[in-house]
């Protein structure tokens, strides 16, 4: 009998603190698992967003750093000009990158700095106790958009892969899901993907995970994986924006 | 012959592993409640578990190991 599946080693063996049957768990596993894999996890250095994965410092067995709202590519940029051979990365939800965060993650982007982010879409504000985020679907219910977002008042939402793939210094840009077995597994590659890119040297890379929120959707676990794909993905395609042809595994 | 060993005290009930197993053997212990005040997930017709690892691949909170 051997392990076939054991709790990575690129996590702190410390339980999380968010709900049960949230996806940000997922994400994290992946990330840890891809930085093992790479054998990058002794020289990566993190930067955790407010959100709430505010303390994902206290989780990710590398280094780690926080950031102000929104501010995490900034800080990113600094580590990775200080330190050009670690590998940095992001971790941001919707609310602090495509929100409060926006310039800095356009110029980070824009400026091709090489670094990773890794940007969690759950369409809504979790921490904070469910308010409408510029990823909110039109005529989704948030604490903030009480009848459903409406594009008169409220406008429309951003899909963030498709504007930071105009820019020349975003080399590598993919949505995925975790919503299935299948999905994971996707999602794994466009991570180890995008930290290859990093290490190449080759510019930004993001990749964005469409993420639950159980809590703030009102909604099961299970059902809240059957909304990403109903809902949120007629939004959201899943794709490759940027990069499609890079190859970096050689 | 496969196993699945749950770590009870970090499970959320959130019922992922239930929802992808393709055995269907998985469930949550209704008589017990583990420290978090859960009820946690399990499997009692261990010899039907074919090892497939999805139910600890999906698992947000790391809670099941595999070995096949
Ligand atoms: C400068 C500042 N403005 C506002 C807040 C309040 N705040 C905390 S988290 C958050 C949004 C979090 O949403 P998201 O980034 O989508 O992360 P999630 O919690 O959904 O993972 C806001 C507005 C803050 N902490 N600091
Ligand atoms: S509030 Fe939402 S995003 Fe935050 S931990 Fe709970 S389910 Fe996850
Ligand atoms: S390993 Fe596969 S068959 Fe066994 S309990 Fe997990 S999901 Fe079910
Ligand atoms: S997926 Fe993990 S936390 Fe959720 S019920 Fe199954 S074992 Fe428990």
């Amino acid at each position: 009998m051997a392990l076939v599946y054991q709790r990575t080693q690129g996590l702190l063996d410390v339980p999380f603190h968010y709900c049960p049957g949230c996806t940000h768990g997922i994400v994290h596993k992946l990330v840890a698992e891809v930085l093992v894999e790479l054998g990058l996890l002794d020289s990566t250095v993190g930067v955790s967003p407010v959100g709430c994965t505010y303390n994902n410092y206290e989780y990710f067995a590398c280094d780690m750093q926080q950031a102000a709202h929104g501010r995490a590519p900034a800080v990113a940029t600094g580590i990775k000009r200080v330190l050009p051979d670690a590998t940095v990365f992001t971790y941001q939800g919707d609310g602090d990158l495509a929100a409060i965060g926006t310039a800095e993650i356009v110029h980070a982007a824009a400026r091709g700095e090489k670094i990773t982010t890794i940007f969690v879409n759950n369409a809504i504000y979790g921490m904070t106790s469910g308010q409408m985020a510029p990823t909110t679907l039109l005529g989704q219910v948030t604490t903030t958009s009480p009848f459903g977002r409406d594009a008169a008042t409220q406008g429309y939402p951003i899909n963030v892969c498709e504007m930071l793939a105009t820019l020349r210094g975003a080399v590598y840009v993919e949505r995925v899901s975790v919503t299935s077995i299948k999905g994971i597994r996707a999602a794994k590659k466009a991570i180890r993907k995008a930290f290859l890119v990093q290490k190449k040297g080759l510019g930004f890379s993001l990749v964005e995970v469409l993420s639950t929120c159980p809590t703030n959707w009102g909604k099961s676990p299970v059902e809240s994986l059957q909304w990403v794909d109903s809902a949120m993905t007629a939004q959201y395609p899943l794709g490759v924006f940027r990069g499609a042809d890079l190859e970096v595994e050689t | 012959m496969p196993r699945v060993e749950f770590r009870e005290d970090r499970c959320k009930g959130c019922s992922l592993c239930i929802s992808v197993c393709p055995k269907k053997i998985i469930l949550l212990r209704e008589d017990v409640l583990n420290c978090k005040g859960f009820h946690p997930a399990g499997v009692d017709e261990m010899d039907k578990c074919i090892g497939c690892a999805f139910c600890a691949v999906i698992c947000p909170d790391s809670v099941i190991e595999v070995e096949k």
